[in-house]
């Protein structure tokens, strides 16, 4: 089955290694947490100024190794979908975040990153595993999602997934 | 075939067998959430259009983080999180309880016991060698609502210790050592677990710490067996009964052994920006620079056993005049301690400013911001650009004693020259 969401196209903006959690959404940010539109505008900040006042929608953050490391803010994920990013790729990348990638419904990708370069135009298609960058005609393979997480993306995230069975729907 | 800690009290809870790499819905037994993550996992609650947990009095809601509030949004997210324990009978620690992963320590996990908490550090109560696993707030609203959630079984990385730490190295030293090994990723989706003949000689406290840090290898969770010391700490909280001996399988199957010899171990500094930037205390790599800010506490090593270490060497000197020290216990519970133990009077002679128990300043919301151009050394568990409320300040991560000697010197320096 190929539901929406399932392929798109975005601008890539690269980070480096070991962005954390704390340059996505900075501590000194806490009391916005509860305006996540206003923490927002803020996202990844410590990591390229640049980002937040000019990112555009279905844009693609690609990532180093570790991507999201350190703290468990749900906030940094969910920050990075506001502010209209369709997918973020990584190298690697650090297991809450990827976790809560998938609980708040942003497509999320370990592949190999090193032969992107800032502003190329990728196409992904996730159910085939597959990442074109369309600048650099480079072809990046990865391993599809395993499928609890596919079903839980595809419903939208975790709380739609729950509200739409009822509870958990998935074979374990 | 053999079963690791983690496959072991995964089983367990689940009434069936659970393999590395399988996933499953795991039940739990607590959840916790703190006042920067708990707003956001009460709303995802709300989501589910729930209004009652599955078990109240296993919901553990911390205001801890920003303590006392320092600004009226964060003063409101507290209110918001305070008429939700109201509401639905979770239990609130207040202001001044002191911090999360503390609070569980000292009060409420158990050995085998399942527990995932809305802070990535819930690792540390993998010390009492329960299954703790920090989530983000989605997972954690799911689990409270429904008692479970979904989860992958993780592989597991066995950690051998090996002889006995050296006057003047601490846990703290050993964790870092690690981390500085694995690397920040070197674990991801994996779990730690801790054995071999060096566990005698680590006390509840360091195995507080060293768990604390699991996560910053990228660890799921960092689990030590229980044994004849966990039981004993227990018995000294008074909740003895609470005791239940859990032990890998002899056969167990790892995904790799890591000897680390716990007589070699020198003190370590973490450099700025990553936890795994780690050198011995005095590589040309940590600078002889001066130290504006020393802080002593945190979830990491804000317990009585560090302040002592830490009062040992500050016994009779004064800080450097150029060096604030930041004293934070873990909790009230610490606080009293330190009072009933005289290590407030050492602490106060030596020029030190005390904050509420509490996460003070490690995550950068209040209490010990840097300003431009800093240097803090603290004994938290991270060093990110950006962690204590400055990008364009630098953070070294050490044990409490090498926090002391730093205090002194106004300069990074060796704790075992005051020894
Ligand atoms: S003390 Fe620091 S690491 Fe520990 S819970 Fe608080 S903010 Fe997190």
């Amino acid at each position: 089955m190929r539901g929406r969401g399932v392929e798109f196209e975005g601008r890539a903006w690269l980070f480096g290694d070991g962005i954390s959690t704390d340059h996505i959404a900075p501590g000194r940010y806490f009391h916005l947490r509860s305006n996540l539109n206003e923490l927002a505008k803020h996202v990844l900040e410590d990591a390229r100024e640049d980002f937040a006042k000019n990112v555009q929608p279905g844009d693609i953050v690609v990532g180093g190794r570790n991507f999201g490391q350190g703290s468990s803010r749900e906030h940094a994920p969910t920050i990075i979908k506001l502010a209209g990013v369709s997918a973020v790729i990584a190298r690697s990348i650090a297991r809450i975040f990827f976790r809560n990638c998938i609980n708040v419904g942003l497509p999320v990708i370990i592949c190999d990153t090193s032969g992107i370069a800032e502003g190329d135009i990728l196409a992904i298609d996730l159910e085939k595993g597959l990442i074109e960058d369309k600048t650099r005609k480079l072809k990046i393979a990865f391993s599809p999602l395993p499928p609890v997480m596919t079903r839980i993306l595809r419903d939208g995230g975790l709380v739609p997934h729950i509200l739409k069975h009822g509870d958990f729907s998935i074979g374990t | 075939m053999g079963q690791t800690l983690a496959e072991k009290i995964l089983s367990r809870h689940e009434g069936k067998g659970v393999k590395p790499g399988q996933f499953i819905l795991a039940h739990v037994d607590w959840t916790l959430m703190q006042d920067g993550t708990g707003p956001l996992t009460v709303r995802q609650f709300e989501a589910l259009g729930k209004d009652h947990l599955k078990d109240p009095a296993r919901c553990l809601v911390f205001l801890d983080h920003a303590a006392p509030s320092p600004r009226r949004e964060l003063s409101n997210d507290h209110h918001f999180l305070r008429e939700f324990c109201e509401k639905t009978g979770a239990i609130l620690n207040e202001v001044g309880d002191g911090v999360c992963h503390q609070l569980v320590a000292e009060r409420h996990i158990a050995p085998a016991q399942v527990l995932f908490g809305a802070d990535s550090h819930t690792c540390t109560a993998g010390a009492f060698g329960a299954y703790a696993t920090g989530m983000g707030s989605t997972d954690v609203a799911v689990a409270m609502a429904l008692g479970k959630t979904w989860l992958r079984v993780p592989e597991t990385i066995h950690i051998l210790l090996r002889g006995i730490l050296q006057e003047g190295i601490s846990g703290k030293d050993v964790i870092l050592t690690l981390i500085g090994k694995l690397g920040a990723d070197g674990a991801n989706y994996q779990a730690l677990e801790f054995g071999g003949s060096g566990l005698e000689g680590l006390d509840m406290e360091s195995r507080l710490t060293i768990a604390n840090m699991a996560v910053e290898s990228g660890a799921k969770c960092g689990l030590f067996p229980s044994d004849e010391i966990t039981r004993a700490y227990l018995e000294d909280q008074g909740r003895e009964e609470a005791y239940v001996p859990v032990t890998p399988d002899e056969d167990a199957v790892y995904a790799r052994e890591i000897a680390v010899d716990l007589d070699t171990i020198v003190p370590q500094v973490a450099c700025p920006h990553t936890v795994d930037n780690v050198f011995p205390v005095d590589a040309p790599e940590v600078p002889k620079g001066p130290v504006q800010q020393v802080v002593i506490g945190t979830c990491t090593n804000g317990r009585v056993s560090d302040f002592a270490a830490a009062a040992k060497i500050l016994q009779g000197r004064q800080r450097h005049p150029g060096t604030r020290l930041l004293i934070v216990p873990s909790s009230r519970r610490v606080l009293k301690a330190l009072m009933e133990k005289n290590l407030l009077e050492v602490f106060l002679a030596a020029g030190a400013t005390f904050v509420t128990p509490g996460c003070g300043p490690c995550v950068g919301v209040h209490a010990g911001a840097l300003g431009d151009g800093e240097r803090c050394l603290s004994t938290q568990n991270r060093n990110f650009k950006g962690r204590m409320g400055n990008p364009n300040a630098e953070i070294y991560l050490a044990s409490p004693l090498t926090a002391a000697a730093t205090a002194i010197e106004g300069k990074i320096a060796d704790p075992r020259k005051f020894l």
